[in-house]
């Protein structure tokens, strides 16, 4: 594989990633076509965009499911960090039953998820819109968030924090000077990774969102039903650049976080 | 002591909200008909109606398709990737389409499907004909297998990476051929990724409904599709509730069968 010559393993490779961004590309494409159908490019056009940023109810969309992505990845982050430091302080089966309910959203269905919440969320009699998607989305945040914290807060010396202590700091202090420094890096990708888990989330929120209230996935969804539709195409080019730019966060947060470890881990191999 | 309480407060109250009180409730609900009185009833007509056992069985079935084609695609990509130079980055671009929205991957399908889409175009060009792409259960199958590939590719693609390569040089000196040394050393030592592999693409496959909608055109029932009807379009919350029981028991079956991949091949960045 040193130099370009060919093989059937490179074939095969390429053939996978043309079916992987066939379909992403096409989209693309097609959102700068002057036509209304995905069928026949008909010239170069940003019509659709035009469309899109006219488009009122889209906006309002738009705006909705990143004031819930912002605002649920944002309080699931300081409950998962929260639920991180509790995990780490607990011990034995105790231990163990926590991160095994912890992860129950994380493998249930999301069908299961949507649905009893649902249930949920009408027995308590809150009525479904944006509190219930907000409270929703949040609900399945944590979990994702303590996963990414608690490995950091497992790498973290004990020492350190024991250092904090013996030079007369007090709880708190040892906390935010400490340890929350040393498991920034853990808490930020958590952050990221709830931000995208809420803003592609489709099947709970469908379920938990009522009449009034919508979000993207959910109004992709419902136009999508109804068939080909440019506008779409247009806004799907524009999320592909969001995802990319949360992709680029991402891996800048874990690879400075990487950084980060070699100076604070002291001890290594006990994550998990 | 007040900080630690002010710290597990608002976890534990999520615990029992969010995680416990759900499950509770979706199993409490399964045992309601539709007019709101206890009964049996919904598990009664679950096991002697045909119709919702073939529904599930056939739920069954089409995510054993779907796992299986994906791990016949995956596999190979795995390998492939994992002897590649710069591997990080190839499986960062398998892994970058996982984090663009399943519902455009899904609508980019529905064009390009279509009766008069870029495929038949391209199936006509070919001589092949047009062909009714879109409402079938093959096209269906692809799309979810598209959407899953990555899951498994990412496993599979971890644990082979942790494969020591003097074991593979072991066995060349030893004289196996290339089959004998893939059969007998690297495939039994990937198998935990392709187990955790299986686990994350199968479960999925029995509850996804938005692509049996969009793509299925209602023809595929999955047990997804029945409990978002059950819950949604008819009302019918107890059948629902009953469904999802039969649906979280499905998903516990299956991670216990494919149980020791998860802590082995699975999680790792």
């Amino acid at each position: 594989m040193k130099k370009h010559h060919f093989t059937w393993g490179g074939l095969y490779l390429a053939l996978v990633f043309v079916i992987l961004y066939a379909p992403i590309l096409y989209l693309m494409i097609f959102s700068f076509s002057a036509g209304k159908t995905m069928e026949k490019y008909h010239g170069f056009s940003f019509q659709h965009y035009a469309d899109l940023f006219a488009d009122g109810r889209m906006i309002t969309i738009v705006i909705n499911t990143l004031i819930v992505a912002l605002l649920a990845s944002l309080i699931a982050t300081i409950i998962g960090t929260m639920g991180a430091l509790v995990i780490k302080d607990s011990r034995g089966t105790w231990r163990n039953s926590l991160l095994s309910l912890n992860n129950v959203l994380m493998v249930s269905p999301d069908v299961i998820i949507g649905a009893s919440f649902l249930i949920f969320f009408t027995v308590l009699g809150i009525r479904l819109g944006f509190m219930s998607v907000l409270l929703s989305h949040i609900a399945f945040c944590i979990p994702i968030v303590v996963l990414m914290v608690l490995p950091k807060l497992n790498e973290l010396s004990p020492t350190l924090v024991d250092a904090a202590y013996d030079l007369g700091a007090s709880r708190w202090q040892a906390l935010s000077r400490v340890v929350l420094p040393a498991i920034a890096p853990g808490i930020f990708a958590g952050y990221f990774m709830a931000l995208t888990y809420s803003l592609d989330d489709f099947a709970v929120t469908f379920f938990v969102t009522g009449n009034g209230f919508s979000t993207l996935s959910v109004e992709i969804y419902s136009r999508a039903r109804q068939g080909i539709n440019l506008e779409i195409n247009a806004l799907s080019t524009l999320m592909f650049f969001v995802s990319l730019l949360l992709v680029i966060g991402y891996y800048f947060i874990s690879k400075h976080s990487g950084r980060r470890n070699r100076i604070v881990a002291v001890k290594e191999g006990d994550a998990q | 002591m007040r900080q630690k309480v002010f710290f597990t407060i608002p976890y534990t109250l999520w615990i029992l909200l969010f995680v416990i009180a759900p499950l509770v409730l979706i199993f409490y609900q399964s045992f309601f008909n539709i007019d709101g009185q206890a009964t049996l009833g919904n598990y009664a007509t679950y096991l002697t109606s045909r119709v919702y056992l073939k529904m599930t069985l056939n739920s069954v079935w089409y995510a054993f398709l779907i796992t299986l084609v994906t791990l016949v695609i995956s596999y190979p990509t795995a390998y492939v990737l994992n002897r590649l130079p710069n591997k990080q980055f190839w499986l960062l671009l398998v892994i970058l389409p996982t984090w663009i929205n399943l519902l455009l991957k899904t609508y980019a399908f529905i064009g390009l499907f279509s009766q008069t889409g870029t495929v038949n175009q391209f199936l006509r060009f070919v001589g092949l004909g047009s062909h009714q792409l879109l409402f079938t259960d093959a096209s269906f199958m692809f799309v979810a297998a598209y959407i899953e590939i990555p899951f498994m590719v990412l496993p599979i693609f971890n644990s082979l990476a942790e494969i020591n390569p003097s074991l593979i040089n072991a066995s060349k000196d030893l004289g196996a051929s290339q089959w004998q040394t893939f059969t007998k050393v690297v495939w039994p030592l990937s198998l935990p990724g392709v187990k955790a592999g299986i686990q994350a693409v199968f479960i999925p496959s029995l509850s996804l409904f938005m692509i049996t909608r969009l793509i299925g055109g209602n023809r595929v029932i999955t047990l997804g599709t029945a409990i978002e009807e059950h819950f949604l379009t008819t009302q019918n919350w107890g059948m629902g509730s009953t469904i999802g029981v039969i649906l979280i028991l499905a998903m516990f079956i299956v991670m216990f069968i494919t149980g020791e991949g998860r802590q082995k091949g699975g999680h790792r960045e």
